[in-house]
């Protein structure tokens, strides 16, 4: 049966939790032809990861294959011998992870962590694989390819690293790979140029992939088919094209939609209104490297403003300058026309309860060993002075304003929730102090799309009715789109350009912006190629990148 | 030469059985997963166990060996009873003790009963032992078992010692002495090293430097050894008053210990001061206090409960080590590094009377038994805490 690579009948994966077994993945069929690729997508907890591993033949700990079969070119990996598991994997059938950094050895050179596996399996001798690993290197457009290897995985950038680890999976020319939201962790930009290394590879060798993700543009791009997938149940299946034109079920609807979410202009403040916050000529360095240079903007009441750039570029650091978490060497920070100390220890209590902040990680933002009523107790208690049943009484008003049922919620620790609802138990504990300002930093980037659009309808609603002025950063300019008022596009410590919202998307752009702009992917499923080409044509391809990036 | 002969042979018949044992599983279960992807290491590995129960069963019908029969048998008896006090745990209590002891693993049960036994056994010393611990009741010397046959007498069932004092009334007074004196060290250590270690964590910059580095001279200097030199400078000041000696002992031992607990609590610290809940707290305005006790503190209980636990045992063998070698706990005070010294001698006649070489065991045996019971809770506690974060 050569037409078919893969064959996945009726799989079912349960996983262990509190001494029993729980259902994972639900009875899923699988097909996958030679060359072609798959797109697997669902939200987090859908399975699509442990389902994209025992199309290995591989479980973590606390997973087990309870049923189903699992045929890689008519070899049963579920009853394979070790032996003969051992044989397959790494040669025909490779695996590339969500993040390399975490996945490369950091104690040995790239290349020594890519010639392993084809002398292993005796494809080729040390010095063979080593010249190979570099033409790969070469063909993922990886800069230095013959030097590289040799670096340790800490002296290359994430997006190199990235690619490196999908030369390691190409090292022995496998007929499948298995991709697990190889993306998810990278900039935009970066995003763009691994993406185009992975098509380009998987293309030019005929290779087959399942490429896991929760970003269906980035799926469109990618795949020839996409599967749907829903707590451990297949939705739907069907070529992408087809997929994208024509989504058959609700679920699948709702996904789409999700990008849709957009809000009314507002008219433009009064010429003479005093701003919130005034972010007036800041300089801010870290020990003697200076990170903010000549940093000014304003945000005015109930306006949100909207900080964009990649890593590095200083969005970040200016909101620790707003906090007074880091002091500026220049330049000072007015709220409501009065000059806030620059550190926060010497702000008054009133200062800093009208400055609050919401963070990207809602895991490490929220004390584990506190329940949600302790967490939004405090700063009620704190700020207002409210005690015992005033205060539970304030707490309850707030979860049901960030539509958490109090009754159920109120005594439950940060463990026992859902990613999305800590988020909104963060927003909670901003609230809480009644604040004019919230920094709102990278507030849905760790959130699946449906949740995050959840968590921004919450955020502009907050807004409405509380007259609440926002500085949102974010790298990624669909939520820019859905939800600011005002841009301000930040690259290496400096603002390029900052308008409103109706300026920064029509062009011409500075062409910094109109780099970020074009590198957000798009539904259409050409779109990847089109961006190619146009930048290939306007000579703003690698090299303009590479420019970009300093 | 012959025995490295014998050692290599018995190697290769190991390694012979070990593959014979696979390739006979191999074929008997016709290729079930459990043989089939069993790596030679693992069964090597189970023919060696077989090996050295076949040797243990040997051993036991040895007429010499009396130590090792008993150790199987208190071994045995220890199992009993620590199954026991788990079935009663899973049965007794509320529903959130129930569910830890139906986690439990046999050792951690065996660990919590021993130790209960030992805090019941001090605090209730005055009532349970049957004579006072300075008390001369009986003959010098007499040995255990309480059989005059045998040497013995049925009023002093473990026998007296080298001046006539019951053994069993002093080594439940040890209990009370010396495991008493060792928690309340341990308390003091773990208070001190704590609190200045949160600090240093917490506020950084010269107060860290200035702590850490004093630490690392104090933890230069070997902590035995350092502890002798002070306890001599201690003794002379001391004069005659023993409690005072005693006094100076645990402020001596707890000081070094907290070194230990300082690098611990700071390292600890320093992980979670960096955790955007901390940054939150301090933007909220939060004074030094309630960041130490009410946002560190409970994230820190964890490693700071485990290092308690393994910091007790090395306190109570430093104050066991301190009064063998006389500067420790005074006489008449009894306790256990006392009694071992006193009774040392005994151990020579091991081979002749094994009922005269128990005298110094018992002693050592209530020392041991309460080091292994604490590290076995300790290592349960650590899983338990590694666990939850999963």
């Amino acid at each position: 049966m050569a037409d078919h690579l893969l064959k996945i009948r009726d799989l079912r994966l349960e996983g262990r939790a509190d001494e029993t077994w729980h259902p994972i993945v639900n009875g899923i069929d699988l097909d996958l032809g030679r060359g072609e690729v798959l797109g697997l997508i669902g939200e987090s907890g859908a399975g699509k990861s442990t389902l994209g591993l025992a199309a290995m033949g591989f479980t973590r700990d606390g997973v087990r294959i309870s049923g189903g079969t699992v045929e890689f070119d008519g070899i049963d990996l579920v009853n394979a011998p070790l032996a003969e598991k051992r044989r397959l994997l790494g040669k025909r059938i490779a695996y590339v992870a969500q993040s390399a950094a975490a996945s490369f050895n950091p104690a040995h050179r790239i290349i020594d962590q890519h010639t392993e596996a084809p002398v292993q399996h005796g494809l080729m001798s040390e010095r063979e694989s080593e010249e190979d690993a570099m033409r790969l290197y070469e063909r993922l457009r990886l800069p230095n390819p013959d030097e590289i290897g040799f670096r340790y995985p800490h002296q290359v950038s994430g997006g190199q690293l990235q690619r490196a680890m999908t030369a390691m999976a190409m090292s022995c020319r496998p007929d499948l790979i298995i991709f697990d939201e190889p993306t998810t962790a990278l900039d935009v930009t970066t995003q763009i140029e691994v993406l185009a290394a992975i098509r380009d590879i998987v293309d030019q060798f005929g290779t087959a992939a399942i490429y896991i993700t929760h970003d269906l543009a980035v799926v469109a791009q990618m795949a020839d088919r996409i599967k749907v997938l829903l707590r451990g149940d297949e939705v739907e299946e069907a070529p992408t094209r087809e997929m994208l034109e024509s989504p058959q079920e609700d679920y699948t609807r709702s996904l789409w939609a999700v990008r849709s979410f957009e809000r009314p202009e507002k008219p433009a403040p009064a010429a003479d209104a005093v701003p919130v916050i005034s972010v007036r000529g800041i300089d801010a360095a870290y020990g003697d490297t200076r990170v903010l240079h000549d940093v000014s903007f304003d945000i005015h009441e109930g306006r949100t403003v909207a900080v964009v750039g990649e890593s590095g570029s200083g969005k970040s650091t200016t909101a620790r300058c707003i906090t007074g978490l880091l002091p500026p060497v220049k330049g000072t920070i007015r709220l409501e026309g009065e000059d806030l100390p620059p550190d926060y220890r010497r702000r008054s209590k009133d200062q800093l309860r009208q400055v609050q902040m919401i963070y990207q990680m809602a895991d490490t933002a929220l004390n584990p060993r506190k329940t949600v009523g302790e967490i939004l107790g405090r700063p009620i208690e704190f700020y207002m002075g409210l005690r015992g049943r005033e205060r539970r009484r304030r707490v309850e008003q707030l979860l049901d304003e960030i539509e958490l049922p109090a009754s159920q919620f109120i005594d439950r620790l940060p463990s026992e929730l859902s990613g999305g609802q800590k988020q909104r138990v963060g927003i909670a504990r901003a609230l809480a102090a009644e604040p004019r300002f919230i920094i709102c930093d990278e507030v849905t980037s760790a959130l699946d799309q449906l949740v995050a659009e959840g968590i921004l309808k919450l955020l502009a609603r907050l807004q409405d009715e509380r007259k609440l002025s926002y500085m949102f950063i974010t790298h990624d300019l669909a939520t820019v789109r859905a939800i600011a008022d005002e841009v301000v596009v930040m690259k290496d410590g400096e603002v390029v350009e900052q308008g409103d919202k109706r300026q920064m998307f029509t062009p011409p752009h500075h062409p910094y912006t109109d780099l970020l702009l074009s590198s957000v992917p798009e539904m259409d499923p050409d779109w990847l190629t089109t961006l190619l080409e146009e930048r290939g044509r306007e000579n703003l391809g690698d090299a303009a990148i590479d420019r970009m990036n300093g | 030469m012959n025995v490295w002969l014998w050692a290599l042979a018995a190697l290769a018949t190991l390694l012979l059985a070990a593959y014979a044992l696979r390739a006979a599983g191999r074929a008997a279960t016709a290729g079930a997963p459990a043989f089939r992807d069993m790596t030679f290491a693992v069964a090597f590995g189970y023919v060696l166990a077989a090996a050295a129960l076949a040797g243990g069963v040997w051993l036991w019908v040895q007429p010499g060996a009396v130590f090792f029969r008993w150790a199987v048998q208190f071994f045995a008896m220890a199992t009993a009873a620590a199954f026991l006090f788990r079935l009663a745990g899973r049965h007794v209590g509320t529903e959130a003790t129930r569910k830890a002891f139906r986690q439990m693993p046999l050792t951690a049960a065996f660990g919590l009963l021993t130790i209960l036994l030992y805090a019941v056994t001090a605090i209730f010393a005055d009532i349970l032992a049957p004579y006072g611990q300075s008390e001369v009741v009986g003959a010098v010397n007499m040995l255990p078992g309480g059989d005059p046959a045998t040497g013995g007498d049925p009023a002093h069932p473990l026998g007296t010692d080298q001046i006539g004092r019951d053994l069993m009334s002093r080594l439940i007074y040890g209990a009370q002495n010396t495991v008493g004196i060792a928690f309340a060290t341990t308390c003091i250590a773990f208070f001190l090293g704590g609190s200045l270690g949160f600090l240093a964590a917490t506020i950084g910059g010269w107060l860290d430097n200035l702590l850490a580095r004093a630490v690392d001279v104090l933890m230069a200097i070997p902590s035995l050894i350092f502890a002798l030199l002070l306890m001599t400078i201690a003794s002379a000041w001391a004069g005659n008053q023993q409690w005072q000696l005693t006094l100076y002992m645990v402020i001596i031992i707890a000081v070094i210990d907290s070194t230990r607990v300082f690098r611990l609590a700071r390292a600890v610290g320093q992980s979670i001061v960096v955790m955007d809940y901390i940054e939150a707290a301090k933007l909220r305005g939060e004074g030094l206090g309630y960041l130490i006790f009410r946002e560190i503190l409970p994230n820190a209980t964890a490693p700071l409960l485990a290092e308690f636990g393994l910091r007790f045992c090395f306190v109570f063998l430093t104050i066991a080590a301190l009064s063998f070698l006389g500067v420790g706990i005074q006489p008449p005070l009894a306790d256990w590094g006392t009694m071992v010294r006193d009774l040392a001698q005994f151990i020579n006649f091991a081979a002749f009377s094994p009922l005269a070489a128990a005298l110094p065991l018992m002693a050592a045996g209530a020392i041991a038994l309460l080091t292994v019971a604490v590290n076995f809770v300790v290592d349960w506690m650590l899983h338990r805490s590694s666990g939850l974060k999963d």
